[in-house]
């Protein structure tokens, strides 16, 4: 069994943000089921600011732990701010995940990146390009 | 709240030793400790506890004393036979026969065998995970000197016809080898009648200790030595003689195989049990392997929707010990190559759940864990967007 840190297993067993926003104003889905990890991101977003946000995930304790704090950490910022969220930053938020689990975080912020794109397409907004 | 209950439902992995068993080996660490290759009196005793052993784990696969060799575990006794047959009879001919479920102590083997010079054959398997006889025979060519399939699968249970694929190779000649790991205790095992020439096993999947196995070569079969040094076990396998594992090693399987039939038949009524509670209470589940050609402690299932490592990590919790075929919880990308070749959807393969009962397994138990497995498989679907998407699109 992987060593995962308290703070994995505590948004594992706990997590936060689960569930949809029915209207709305970005989503982005990552992942596929082949690589046994799809991640679903909802966004509300209001004058700019994130005012809520939701999540679905199927896939292991990392990708759900990683969803839960990724939505933990953008909500309330402004999309500029949360696009710049990184895997990395996630990752560090959760005290570190098993090499081999890096992914999982990479596609929170994959996921994100897809919903603020969204968001700003049906807003008459530029996409950003990923970097 | 956190539960303080432990249901152990993972013997397919290993099992305890028991303390029959442990009683006996105790003092071949301590007062009996002679080196059985000595000289001096002293050393008698371990020279007649290893061959006692001997005549134990012979008599529990219908074999002679003198065709069985005690190794470090199983994967050692599947290197040996494999290896060893291989390079002996390497200028009858370098093709193998096995199958793409065996244990990775097999195919890896293979996969060496094959950087050397040899060709393998890796059977496919049907959806339950039963080999086909005829892929057997049609497999064979003049150069085959060795066909490998295992005695039973250690992830989903399937019993594989080792009767028929033994006659095959015995008619035209070639040696046949079976990894009987999982099958041992389990199922009742001769290895004449079965046309068996090899056969590997190991102590911890039957009560014994772990890091002591065996393999049974049949007298006559040629096979080169895979640990060479001192003239132990014949001149076979070289290596002070584990002389406490050997020990509990005899009394593990002559306690596993005294009562088969009543061993085997109540895993089976408690099996049954919970294979129809999860099929009557756990919608999107399907179960993997054979339905009756299985061993008798073996559960295996997907569910749709959900990933087999959180399922796991979240029984965990309730203090229940299962493994799964996932990717994420096996270090590697690719699911259980067992469930990919009974031709299992990605997404299911990642979304299974082994659970193997054994002597530890309680009849209360199977309540507890069919109630922690729907709770389980609720939450994680309730945060799955594959669960959402196929509710949206009307249950298809």
């Amino acid at each position: 069994m992987l060593n995962y840190s308290e703070k994995v297993m505590d948004h594992f067993k706990s997590p936060r943000n689960v569930g949809e926003i029915k209207d709305a104003d970005g989503v982005g889905e990552v992942g596929n089921p082949q690589c046994g990890d799809i991640m679903k991101i909802y966004l509300k977003v209001d004058n700019n600011i994130i005012t809520d946000v939701k999540f679905k995930t199927f896939g292991c304790a990392a990708a759900i732990a990683s969803s839960s704090m990724a939505t933990e950490l953008i909500k309330g910022k402004n999309i500029d701010e949360a696009w710049e969220l990184t895997n990395k930053a996630v990752a560090e938020a959760l005290d570190g995940l098993p090499p081999i689990k890096m992914h999982c975080s990479v596609l929170a912020e994959e996921a994100i990146h897809k919903a603020i794109n969204d968001y700003r397409v049906k807003h008459g907004l530029e996409e950003i390009k990923e970097k | 709240m956190e539960d303080k209950k432990f249901v152990y439902m993972d013997h397919a992995a290993t099992t305890f030793t028991k303390k029959e068993v442990l009683d006996e080996m105790l003092p071949y660490f301590t007062e009996e400790f002679g080196n059985p290759s000595s000289v001096y009196s002293f050393s008698r005793a371990t020279k007649k506890a290893v061959e006692t052993a001997r005549e134990k784990v012979a008599k529990a696969i219908g074999a002679k004393d003198d065709e069985i060799f005690f190794t470090g575990g199983g994967s050692e006794a599947d290197n040996w036979a494999i290896k060893g047959v291989a390079f002996a009879n390497r200028k009858k001919g370098n093709h193998i026969i096995t199958t793409k479920i065996e244990h990775h102590a097999v195919l890896h083997t293979c996969e060496f065998l094959e950087k050397n010079g040899f060709e393998v054959t890796y059977l496919p398997v049907d959806e339950y995970g039963m080999v086909s006889v005829d892929d057997v025979k049609n497999a064979i060519t003049d150069k085959t000197i060795l066909i490998s399939v295992m005695f039973a699968n250690n992830e989903v249970g399937t019993i594989e016809p080792i009767k028929e694929i033994g006659k095959i190779a015995h008619e035209k000649g070639i040696y046949f080898h079976t990894d009987a790991v999982q099958a041992v205790g389990n199922v009742p095992i001769d290895v004449n009648d079965m046309n068996i020439d090899l056969l590997s096993l190991a102590g911890h999947k039957f009560y014994g200790p772990k890091g002591v196995g065996a393999l049974y070569i049949r007298k006559g079969v040629k096979i080169d030595n895979l640990v060479h040094g001192g003239g132990q076990e014949r001149g076979r396998r070289a290596g002070t003689e584990n002389i406490p594992g050997i020990v509990g090693l005899g009394k593990a399987i002559e306690m596993a195989t005294s009562d088969i039939e009543g061993h085997s038949q109540k895993l089976r009524t408690m099996r049954d049990k919970m294979i129809k509670g999860i099929q009557e209470n756990i919608p999107y589940a399907k179960l993997n392997g054979h339905r009756e050609k299985r061993l008798p402690g073996n559960i295996n299932f997907s569910f749709s929707f959900i990933e087999g490592e959180s399922m796991l990590l979240l029984l965990d919790q309730k203090g229940i010990c299962a493994s799964t075929g996932s990717a994420c919880s096996s270090g590697s990308l690719e699911p259980s190559h067992v469930l990919m070749a009974m031709g299992l959807p990605h997404e299911l393969a990642h979304g299974s759940i082994r659970l193997t009962l054994g002597d530890l397994t309680k009849e209360e138990d199977i309540d507890y864990v069919l109630d922690a497995l729907k709770e389980v498989v609720s939450k994680l679907r309730g945060m799955s967007p594959l669960y959402d998407d196929f509710i949206k699109n009307g249950g298809k």
